[in-house]
């Protein structure tokens, strides 16, 4: 009895191994099917929760809001668009969103080169853990905090004015204003820039910097010719980074702009939450959404993708 | 057959060529890195229009040499004079120099015409004369349909070809190769070794050759200079390291030597000047020494069987012999038996 129920046991384990070992040699045969096994998971959470969101919120771009009721009327209508395009203030809007975040990812890159090249180039490797650690621990802490230490600093007797007063300047009143919009999104999204270019510039081989030398070029003919162009995927990288971000940011407007500091963010959030006009929202937001895409797909063809 | 005629102008030129001015010159010159010395007071005359070799194992200086030359480390101590004049402080791009990577270090974001006209732009060479120069320079490494292509394009061969084109059209006073054909495969290589042969012939610029492969050196080079541990040990025409090595190293290094130790002095033999005979072979030649011994080793080559035969005094000594005729059952001689080994006198060379 026990020895048939061993006889049994045994049988139906080896068949159980020799059935794995037949799907494993399957898998093994067929490399697509087991990459698609392994890539399932993540590609239905994408297209469920990324895609799909996006799909609801250009498709919601269309309908409208009954201003009697507040309900969403899911009649097709271009009417969201034409009241964006119609309106100065929200065409203004869009342009200061696109303004500034230009001016940041401009800015950011004329910060970030020199620093990046100290650190990929002329740095020890004790300075360079040194550098990298200072670059990514303001990532660490809270956007919040560090937003609202700028606010302290632009204050009217705040740090900056204390400084400027120190080595005998007037104080300035740059506090909610475009202007401390600017530095702050300079600031924050400054090692979004900082590591992309870090990258590219520490993957241009030395010798072609000795190749460069050696054929009769001096530092600045070098810099423009052989390192500037070669960091430019790292350059378009990072600045998809800053533009995008800068781009799609509300909070730093509420906590340092002024009254004329709205950005297409807050449009957003005013209609999401006080209005209640989520289709009007929806098309407003899709507005980002398309310079993204321009933007993306004009530095897809400069090989920057390789380089995120 | 040309090639042929080459060679014969050549020889024929030789003599003379010892009267060439001296190009480069190193004057005990001397450079460490922290505690590390890598070259250790280097002294060396490069005649123009020589093909000359700096030849030894990695980390002898011979690398480290040729980046001083091309300015991109500063020595410690010593001179360095190009064409009669000081260079020692003067940048890479101060030097009428140029030098040829062994990662062929083009710059992939140009074409192949564009890497080879970078150097005539930082010189500010007028545009109307750069555009014949390139093509003068492409033709010279047979690209001459590849200006356009991207470097990614080419295989390492035709890369090695652009960054040679790319040094010789600046028409520098000498050209620097630091081991251009170390990536290549041997059948590559080979054929490199006899087109930057044509091409210097072609130029006629200075080429100073940086390898480790001592039959490269051998087969290429004017002269060689032979460095160990960040010295040069012997500087000497192809003939003169090969037959009269300076010291058991160079005796070691340019190709294998058997050292012999007799009566307290040490003597340096090629293989192919030993013969090997029949235990019961007798030979009346004259100067011819003879001693027996037991073969301990058999390596088939292909076109000769190399055999190592221990002596009675311990000594091993290694031979060469000829498969001059076609067999596939082996050498005759096999481990163990008994042989005699023989060598005239004066092919022995005495190391010092």
């Amino acid at each position: 009895m026990i020895s048939r129920f061993q006889t049994a046991y045994g049988t139906a384990a080896d068949a159980l191994s020799r059935g794995v070992r037949r799907v494993s040699a399957a898998l093994w045969r067929r490399p697509a099917v087991s990459a698609g096994l392994l890539l399932l998971p993540p590609l239905g959470w994408f297209v469920l929760i990324y895609l799909a969101a996006l799909a609801a919120l250009f498709i919601s771009a269309f309908w409208t809001v009954d201003s009697m009721t507040g309900d969403i009327v899911r009649d097709w209508t271009l009417q969201n668009f034409r009241t964006i395009f119609e309106s100065p203030t929200n065409i203004a809007i869009a342009l200061r969103t696109l303004g500034i975040a230009t001016a940041v990812t401009i800015t950011d890159i004329v910060l970030a080169f020199p620093f990046a090249y100290f650190m990929a180039r002329l740095a020890s490797p004790r300075q360079r853990i040194i550098l990298s650690t200072l670059v990514l621990v303001p990532l660490w802490s809270s956007y919040l905090a560090r937003v609202y230490a700028w606010r302290l600093i632009f204050a009217g007797d705040g740090l900056l004015n204390w400084c400027l007063r120190l080595v005998g300047f007037d104080g300035v009143e740059i506090g909610y204003t475009n202007w401390a919009m600017w530095i702050v999104f300079s600031y924050i999204w400054l090692p979004f820039m900082i590591m992309p270019v870090y990258a590219a510039l520490e993957r241009i081989p030395f010798s072609l910097f000795e190749a460069s030398q050696d054929l009769g070029a001096r530092a600045w003919r070098t810099l423009f010719r052989v390192v500037i162009p070669m960091s430019m995927p790292g350059v378009v990288a990072g600045s998809i980074f800053t533009f995008s971000l800068t781009l799609g940011d509300y909070i730093t407007p509420v906590l340092v702009g002024g009254p004329g500091s709205t950005f297409i963010g807050n449009v957003v959030y005013n209609n999401v939450g006080i209005t209640n006009n989520v289709p009007f929202a929806a098309a407003y937001a899709t507005i980002p959404l398309v310079i993204m895409a321009l933007y993306l797909s004009a530095a897809r063809r400069t090989g920057a993708f390789e380089h995120l | 057959m040309n090639s042929y005629a080459t060679d014969q102008a050549q020889d024929a030129s030789s003599p003379s060529a010892v009267a060439e001015p001296v190009i480069v010159r190193l004057a005990a010159v001397r450079k460490s890195y922290k505690d590390v010395v890598a070259v250790e007071r280097v002294d060396l005359e490069v005649r123009r229009g020589e093909f000359f070799t700096l030849l030894g194992p990695s980390g002898s200086g011979k690398t480290t040499s040729l980046r001083l030359i091309a300015g991109f480390e500063k020595p410690d101590s010593g001179l360095i004079e190009l064409n009669g004049a000081d260079v020692t402080g003067l940048p890479p791009y101060d030097r009428d120099i140029n030098t040829v990577f062994q990662d062929y270090a083009l710059f992939p974001h140009m074409t192949v015409a564009e890497n080879i006209a970078y150097g005539l732009q930082a010189k500010r060479v007028p545009r109307d004369e750069i555009k014949p120069r390139v093509a003068e320079a492409l033709r010279m490494v047979r690209l001459e349909n590849f200006g356009e292509r991207s470097p990614a394009q080419l295989s390492g061969g035709q890369r090695q070809r652009v960054g040679l084109a790319r040094a010789i059209v600046n028409r520098p006073k000498v050209l620097l190769l630091d081991e251009p054909l170390g990536a290549l495969d041997l059948k590559l290589r080979q054929e490199m070794q006899s087109e930057l042969k044509r091409i210097q012939a072609e130029v006629g610029i200075t080429f100073l050759y940086v390898t480790h492969d001592q039959e490269e050196a051998l087969t290429m080079s004017d002269r060689i200079a032979i460095f160990n541990l960040g010295r040069i040990v012997q500087i000497g025409t192809p003939a003169q390291v090969y037959e009269e090595p300076a010291d058991e190293f160079v005796a070691g290094f340019v190709g294998t030597s058997n050292i012999l130790r007799r009566d307290g002095r040490r003597f340096a033999l090629r293989p192919e000047k030993v013969r090997m005979m029949r235990a019961d072979e007798t030979s009346t030649e004259a100067g011819l020494h003879v001693e027996g011994g037991t073969i301990t080793e058999v390596i088939y080559v292909g076109q000769f069987t190399r055999y190592v035969v221990r002596l009675a005094d311990g000594t091993d000594i290694t031979t060469v012999r000829q498969n001059s005729d076609r067999s596939t059952s082996g050498p005759r001689e096999i481990v163990g038996s008994k042989v005699l080994v023989a060598w005239r006198s004066d092919n022995l060379f005495e190391l010092r």
